[in-house]
């Protein structure tokens, strides 16, 4: 172990990219995703009259909270269940190796599904002009949301062989995130400002608000390093 | 490239897999290695592919510890998991390419080895096709290309031929017995006739620990009881069996004469006699100076097949 590489998440990263785009997986979640989201902004374009990127950017992270977990579930799931872990394995291919790959993978699918969603944000400059910082540092937050998300998902994936229980663990991890200042009014103030913290949705509003924020940064950072390095470590305890 | 097992347990929970072999295999040799499901095969062949480590004892591969020099060990093997699993939804070549980078070939050396497995594991004809719709034949060739995909020293083949009929048997047997000429192979099966036709040596697990270790032939020697030999006479005229019997023990060696059918002039004989002696030749001579004429004369040997019944089954 003198020398730390990676160069294998590459291969695994193409290969899971393969996965996803040779089967219909892909296609029919980028579709589904791209349905709720265009209804809603259509419906508030053309009944409410107005022209605004704001419900894409309330409304993403709720379509994120099942579009995620949808998309990360048999990530490492299936591989336990069909036996293919142990191909993997015993090659000469690092736990963290197999989790990155599989990371980068979902989360270019996840920028895949949220790309087409630009087009509204050409029809919003052909109607006004958007102010462009929130919008950028909008689709930053979504990045860095999504990339917890799929971190969280991955260890749900890594810790079960069946999809169905990894979906719902990451679904619920996911939602204690999501909620978690949600319900500020119902505690003391001092747990409020912890919870405050803890909750995703606040720091996802800080940064799509335009305002760029270390805290946040390392906030997002930290959790998602820290899934990841849940799932690596799930992933050892064959070895326990 | 030689494997050296040392005192192997693996516990799950309070049962033990495997408790306390110890084993060698040498540079160029195929090992076959026996035993009932749920012996421990399965469990050592993970030890020794870096998959999962023992409990306690060791397992060098190449003087490299598995523990110590995983990453490197892992190069030198090439694996073939029991129930070979593959990815379904990749077609063949996809998937030698990936198995060919994860061992960090790339561009054309990678090009040129797929080509390479595709031609010597007979692949042609299905190298676009899905895995998952090929028969189980060609998934066995799949998995032994991506298991040779680097040029291993070390071959672990985990039951390469179960579930396949006895025609893709016969192939994958030729083909393992081809690649693994320059290698040094271990491979696991409860097909015994498998381990006569490709191995030079055997090892016999039961209940986690080795019972028997040896060539084929070692070890029916060893097993063998005593000499049994079966025996149909035809008499010249016809004779009450009561003579010839008597006669028959006369030979030296004979303990014992056991008669299985009798009609007309034709009679069958099951002829026991002390263990390591040949009576074969002391019957003929017998039979000559009786007229009698031998319909069949056969020497039976302790099959492999009762040697495993024995050592496994208590």
């Amino acid at each position: 172990m003198a020398t730390f590489s990676l160069s294998n998440v590459g291969p695994i990263y193409r290969q899971e990219i393969r996965s996803y785009f040779q089967s219909p997986v892909a296609y029919v979640v980028i579709v589904v995703f791209l349905a709720i989201v265009g209804w809603f902004f259509t419906s508030d374009l053309f009944l409410i009259n107005v022209a605004s990127l704001r419900i894409v950017f309330e409304l993403v992270p709720l379509v994120f909270l099942f579009f995620v977990p949808a998309i990360t579930m048999r990530l490492l799931a299936e591989e336990k269940k069909s036996g293919t872990l142990e191909l993997l394995a015993t090659r000469p291919v690092r736990d963290v190796e197999i989790v990155l790959g599989k990371f980068f993978a979902a989360w270019t699918l996840l920028a895949a599904a949220l790309a087409p969603t630009l087009i509204y944000l050409i029809t919003l400059s052909a109607l006004g002009s958007p102010d462009p910082g929130p919008v950028i540092t909008g689709y930053l937050g979504l990045l860095l949301m999504g990339g917890v998300y799929i971190a969280i998902g991955i260890f749900a994936s890594s810790i079960t062989e069946n999809q169905i229980v990894a979906f719902i663990v990451s679904l619920l991890i996911i939602l204690a995130l999501f909620m978690a200042d949600k319900v500020l009014v119902f505690v003391p103030p001092a747990v409020a400002s912890t919870l405050e913290f803890i909750s995703i949705d606040y720091h996802f509003e800080n940064i799509a608000r335009g305002v760029i924020d270390s805290r946040n940064l390392i906030y997002f950072g930290s959790v998602l390093g820290f899934a990841l390095l849940l799932a690596t470590t799930s992933l050892e305890r064959r070895k326990w | 490239m030689s494997i050296g097992v040392r005192n192997l347990v693996k516990r799950y929970g309070d049962r033990a897999a495997i408790n306390d072999i110890s084993f060698d295999v040498k540079t160029g040799e195929i090992l076959g290695f026996l035993g009932p499901n749920g012996a421990g095969k399965t469990t050592t062949m993970k030890i020794i592919t870096c998959y999962m480590p023992p409990t306690s004892g060791t397992v060098d591969v190449d003087g490299m510890d598995v523990r110590e020099h995983s990453l490197e060990v892992r190069k030198k093997i090439g694996y073939l998991p029991e129930m070979n699993p593959l990815y379904f939804d990749m077609n063949a070549l996809d998937s030698l390419e990936f198995a060919a980078e994860l061992h960090g070939l790339r561009g054309n050396a990678m090009q040129q080895r797929v080509k390479e497995m595709v031609d010597v594991c007979g692949l042609e004809a299905v190298r676009h096709k899905d895995i998952g719709e090929m028969s189980k034949g060609y998934r066995q060739r799949v998995g032994l290309a991506q298991a040779m995909i680097h040029d291993p020293d070390v071959l672990i083949l985990d039951e390469p031929t179960s579930g396949l009929d006895p025609n893709q048997i016969v192939e994958i047997r030729t083909l393992i017995k081809e690649l693994g000429r320059a290698k040094t192979v271990v491979l696991s099966t409860h097909i015994l006739s498998e381990v006569q036709a490709t191995c030079d040596r055997v090892l016999i697990i039961n209940d986690g620990i080795i019972v028997a270790n040896g060539t084929p032939e070692q070890l029916q020697r060893t097993f063998q009881g005593a000499e049994e030999i079966g025996l149909e006479l035809k008499t010249s005229s016809i004779r009450p069996i009561e003579e010839i019997i008597p006669k028959l023990k006369l030979v030296a060696y004979v303990n014992d004469v056991a008669l299985l059918s009798h009609t007309g002039d034709v009679s069958k004989f099951e002829i026991h006699a002390e263990k390591g002696n040949d009576v074969r030749e002391s019957l003929f001579r017998m039979a000559v100076s009786e007229g009698w004429i031998i319909l069949e004369m056969q020497r039976r040997i302790t099959s492999l097949e009762e040697v495993f019944h024995t050592l496994t089954t208590t």
